[in-house]
């Protein structure tokens, strides 16, 4: 029986979470909104490797999962700096109110 | 208080606390630099779960990989350190209200959710477990991995890739 319950990871990956949540919206250079949403996926991961441990039948596959997510998140994260690089010849602002392209 | 449960802590407080000092430092690379020890931290956290295999991945990938990634982001655009954040005081006080209600019901939630017994083979051989499991049960999402890292690769090197007529019109 461990001493730290299932309850304690899910609480601070729901923290972390929120910390992320927060940065992705209210700060303003693009690369920093990337990078909190890194700390989201991160969250989610710390949940998917406790329930791989505590869930109702521990098994390996959650930390197979979490690996797919790495390497999702990865990928992710090169594309969006690829974007952001385009963009920013485009619009010479890494500001993210300064896209609005779309809007109009 | 346990050996377990301290260390468990003493992880959380830096991790949290690197993600609180992203929030509030003012320069760009500092906060990239803030979120180094939220990763590694988080990968304590997996070798207290018992997944060394995906502990070592999260060094590699995060505070390797991705954290260099977004510093050369930061360097190729114009840095003018600061980071202010967007909108006015209001719209960040009702964002913050928004996310401690969605954190508050989502805690509600789980602070009291035991499930079973914790299991206690996953550290024997973790690695070896991790590659049956991918190379038997999921074979075919595993491959699909290396398409999604192919097609990102080229995708990231056209998006990037300067226009050629545009680049040298400009030159």
């Amino acid at each position: 029986m461990s001493s730290v319950p299932l309850s304690a990871y899910l609480t601070l990956a729901i923290i972390l979470f929120c910390i992320g949540l927060y940065g992705a919206l209210t700060k303003k250079n693009t690369v920093i909104v990337l990078i909190a949403i890194e700390l989201m996926l991160n969250a989610v991961n710390i949940n998917l490797v406790a329930f791989s441990k505590y869930g109702m039948m521990p098994s390996i596959d959650g930390q197979i999962f979490a690996l797919f997510a790495i390497a999702v998140a990865a990928a992710e994260a090169a594309v969006g700096l690829a974007i952001l690089i385009a963009i920013y010849r485009n619009r010479k602002s890494v500001n993210v109110d300064d896209y609005n392209s779309l809007k109009n | 208080m346990s050996g377990e449960f301290f260390i468990f802590i003493v992880l959380s407080l830096i991790a949290i606390g690197g993600g609180i000092m992203m929030i509030n430092l003012t320069k760009v690379v500092h906060m990239v630099v803030a979120l180094v020890f939220t990763f590694i931290s988080i990968a304590g956290i997996y070798v207290m779960l018992s997944a060394e295999f995906i502990a070592v991945v999260q060094i590699l990938i995060y505070s390797g990989a991705i954290t260099i990634m977004m510093l050369f982001g930061i360097m190729l655009t114009r840095h003018n350190d600061q980071s202010e954040t967007s909108g006015g005081g209001l719209r960040k006080f009702l964002i913050f209200l928004a996310i401690l209600g969605f954190g508050l019901v989502f805690y509600l939630g789980i602070y009291q959710l035991e499930l079973g017994e914790p299991s206690t083979s996953l550290h024997e051989n973790n690695t070896e477990q991790i590659g049956i499991a991918l190379y038997s049960k999921y074979i075919i999402p595993f491959e699909l991995t290396s398409v999604i890292l192919l097609v990102a690769l080229i995708g990231a090197i056209v998006l990037a890739k300067r226009d050629d007529e545009e680049g040298e019109e400009r030159e």
